[in-house]
């Protein structure tokens, strides 16, 4: 493949994500990773679920005393929006516009910091309330569960800071656009995990 | 860069195995790693029949021999049968699509080192002395209690080597989505390639729940989680649900595949197309499907109730309809065929009644009630080796004399492979059938040892001789290798002369870029299709002969997995030793830095050209 072919918005394809053989392999294949991503947390959830609000005799802490709505609601709130900003992204690489493309990826990958930042300082807030890792089986699959969703999205943030830098001075081709397309295929995912995470985790927590 | 001009010697060689991403010989790599794993399991295999052949034996003791069990289950199913049945995908598969390569040839060579990797992190454990002993299973409630680091060699190194079969799943389901030639239409492709596709499929669906199993089993039992200990709220049957989720699923991975070779089998020396073929792909579909439904029929003695296990029984019952569907279309395909008996046809006619008897005993245990008698017994270990070995390793077998003239370009001898096929098929039911009984007549399994006046002496005598049969099977199977790799007698295209199917119209093993130029395929069985109408090369280009885009060979996979082997004896001596936690960080600082390595060299692959393919074409002086 011809990695320094230019092209123009008029000559630019269609799909570009899938426009070569190479191209409808990774895009195919990422499809089906996540396939196997939605088992790997549906297992998780349902771990949680069975071991939610369940501990040692006498263990202290129960979903609705622990959890603050506001703060996850403010989380919720970035990480949709980032989910935007990503299709906004998109639009810009199906329209052949590389900086707008590279400029929404970049506020994609800001949102997402300040969404695993407010993840970070909710966890330190646990642990400062003595609710660790090691206390209960509830505390285990908590963390386990949404740790896992804040190291998904620690992995993109990784993921997408390099593709911007290894392409900037590049321009956008046939080769990096499905690695861009498949970024934000996977940054849905994360968000759509994270939906159930607000909803199963959350809301029914404070629920009851 | 093409393979003629390539430099030779020993260093060349390692080196060109160590970085290969060419599919045929990943796929002789997974054969040979699954062999090597197979002998080590099978010589557990027979150190517990030895130990097993007389009432009271102190052969082993009885830790060790809960070693042996746990790692003869894990090293037969992970690292012996699933990697040959790899090896035989890997090698095939691309063929008989019409494929140039695989979709993700860089991804394919990463599965296997993980794989193998992975496969020596468990091995080591028997060097350093403290080796898994929870049965192959690891229930919680026995693995949390194990002491040493045994189970922790478990869990890091299925881990390791599960990531590796992740990947291969992957790979081929994109591969035979998106690469098959012009006119191969899904249901135009020859039954190995759809038994592969629904047991990658499989692969896909069942493997995160191990991964997520074992990484629970890790936290709980190295960093201090809590989701077994029932004494801090945690549950030791949530490890039963998430690893039979997985692990039922698993068998039929295992034995989907086999179904595939054994159709191809059936078909090739019956010299007839496959009877029912739209039924038997409806059957793997429908397999495939059940396959996920039925797990909690290992758990009906855990006391999930009444209504689950009906559930669970009926769901278990209703798998053995396509099966059924399966084994009535191979008689029917047998039935009035001009039948060639040859080694592969042999293990194909005996697998039939082996494999029978293998579902009957799981329709039986299908039966919640009668499961409460049978659990635990000998009578389920008689069971799933009656699957297992009478359908799996039958099939290894079969595909072993089948396809190695297409992996390396010379026959096996028949006579021998007739000899080991009568050592290993006396030898199975020797050992299997009476522990039928055994299981009837109360013996337990996972015990060391019996007492002389318990009635089961000549009963396990009889099943020790016939293990060793087996072994001789074997023995028989290592020889023929040997002889015929020394007198190496190159074969053509179709060296059992009715081949079908696409792999059978190249030459043997095929040349680098697979096809000259992309095959037309016009029916079922095409290759057949063209014989039949004096197209004796069998093999129709759908396009002029052009250049060929290869992928680059690459070191990367090998250094990632490297990484990750590191990282795991980090973890495990993280907390006992100073360098532990170092050695984790850098083992996972290696594997990134690798993958970063990947990420920004831009990979994207190099041309054969037209010339040299012509040039090619010219030498064989063949294909039109």
């Amino acid at each position: 493949m011809d990695l320094n072919k230019k092209f123009t918005p008029e000559t630019w394809p269609e799909h570009p994500e899938r426009a070569t053989l190479e191209a409808k392999n990774k895009f195919v294949g990422f499809w089906l990773f996540l396939g196997g991503e939605t088992i790997l947390f549906a297992t998780l959830f349902a771990t949680y679920i069975a071991l939610k609000n369940s501990g040692p005799s006498g263990f202290g802490f129960s979903t609705q005393e622990l959890y603050e709505l506001p703060l996850v609601f403010v989380m919720t709130m970035l990480l949709l929006t980032s989910s935007l900003t990503s299709v906004f992204a998109m639009y810009h690489l199906r329209n052949y516009n590389f900086k707008k493309m590279q400029l929404w990826l970049a506020i994609t990958a800001l949102l997402g910091l300040a969404f695993l930042m407010l993840e970070v300082y909710e966890f330190s807030h646990y642990v400062g309330l003595g609710f660790t890792f090691n206390n209960s089986a509830f505390s285990s699959a908590f963390y386990t569960l949404v740790g896992t969703h804040g190291f998904h999205v620690a992995v993109g943030l990784v993921w997408i800071t390099l593709l911007i830098f290894r392409n900037a001075k590049r321009g956008l081709n046939l080769y990096n656009a499905t690695k861009y397309y498949t970024f934000s295929l996977y940054w849905h995912f994360i968000d759509v995990v994270w939906v159930f995470i607000f909803t199963v985790v959350y809301l029914m927590g404070v629920v009851g | 860069m093409s393979s003629v001009a390539q430099k030779k010697g020993f260093g060349a060689t390692l080196w060109d195995w160590l970085t290969t991403v060419d599919h045929k010989k990943i796929g002789i790599l997974y054969f040979l790693g699954g062999g090597f794993f197979f002998v080590i399991g099978g010589i557990e295999a027979m150190l517990i029949r030895w130990q097993l052949h007389k009432p009271n034996n102190d052969f082993v003791s009885a830790g060790l021999y809960n070693d042996l069990i746990t790692m003869h289950g894990t090293t037969m199913i992970f690292l012996a049968a699933m990697p040959i049945l790899f090896g035989f995908m890997n090698a095939i598969v691309p063929l008989q699509i019409g494929a140039r390569d695989v979709a993700f040839p860089f991804l394919n060579s990463l599965g296997f080192w993980m794989f193998f990797m992975g496969g020596l992190f468990l091995n080591i454990s028997w060097i350093y002395g403290e080796v898994p002993d929870a049965g192959w299973t690891s229930y919680a409630s026995l693995s949390l209690a194990s002491q040493g680091h045994g189970i922790d060699f478990y869990a890091i190194g299925l881990q390791i080597a599960g990531g590796g079969t992740l990947m291969a799943g992957i790979n081929f389901l994109v591969t035979i989505i998106n690469m098959r030639a012009p006119g191969m239409t899904y249901m135009r492709m020859p039954l190995f390639t759809w038994t592969t596709f629904i047991a990658s499929a499989m692969i896909l669906f069942a493997f995160p729940p191990l991964t997520i199993g074992l990484f629970l089993l890790t936290f709980d039992r190295m960093f201090g989680g809590n989701f077994f200990n029932h004494e801090m709220g945690g549950n030791t049957i949530i490890w039963e649900h998430i690893f039979w989720i997985f692990g039922h699923p698993e068998v039929y991975i295992l034995i989907l595949p086999a179904f595939g070779i054994f159709s191809e089998i059936f078909s090739i020396f019956s010299r007839k197309r496959l009877f029912g073929y739209p039924s038997m792909v409806f059957a793997t579909v429908l397999i495939g499907f059940l396959g996920f439904m039925v797990w909690a029929h290992h758990m009906f003695t855990v006391g999930l109730g009444p209504t689950a296990n009906a559930i669970f029984a009926v769901a278990t019952m209703a798998i053995a309809v396509p099966t059924g569907v399966k084994i009535f279309n191979w008689l029917l395909t047998i039935w009035g065929g001009s039948i060639k008996v040859t080694t592969p046809m042999l293990y194909a006619l005996g697998f039939i009644p082996s494999f029978v008897m293998g579902g009957v005993t799981g329709v039986m245990q299908g039966a919640a009630p009668l499961d409460y008698q049978l659990h635990d017994s000998y009578f389920i270990v008689a069971h799933f080796h009656y699957v297992i070995v009478g359908g799996v390793v039958l099939a290894i077998l079969a595909g072993t004399h089948l396809y190695w003239p297409k992996m390396f370009g010379t026959m096996l001898n028949e006579t021998l492979g007739k000899i080991e096929f009568w050592f290993f098929f006396i030898g199975f039911h020797m050992t299997f059938l009476i522990q039928h009984w055994l299981g009837f007549w109360g013996m337990p399994r996972r015990v060391w040892k019996f007492m002389p006046e318990q009635g089961w002496d000549f009963a396990n005598l009889i099943s020790t001789i016939g293990a060793f049969l087996m072994a001789v099977g074997v023995i028989v199977l290592v020889v023929n290798v040997i002889i015929t790799s020394v007198k190496n007698v190159r074969v053509g295209n179709d060296p059992w002369g009715d081949g079908r199917t696409l792999e059978w119209a190249i030459e043997s093993p095929p040349i680098y870029y697979n096809f000259s130029a992309t095959p037309l395929v016009r029916g079922l069985d095409s290759v057949w299709i063209e014989k039949m109408e004096g197209n004796a090369s069998g093999f129709t280009p759908a396009e002029p002969v052009k250049d060929i885009h290869m992928p680059n060979g690459s070191i990367i996979p090998f250094l990632m997995t490297l990484g990750m082997f590191i990282a795991g004896f980090g973890a495990m001596f993280r907390t006992e030793t100073e360098w532990g936690l170092g050695l984790l960080i850098f083992g996972l600082a290696f594997t990134f830095v690798s993958m970063a390595a990947r990420s920004l060299q831009d990979d994207t692959g190099y041309y054969i050209k037209k010339e040299e393919i012509l040039r090619d074409l010219k030498r064989k002086g063949g294909q039109k």
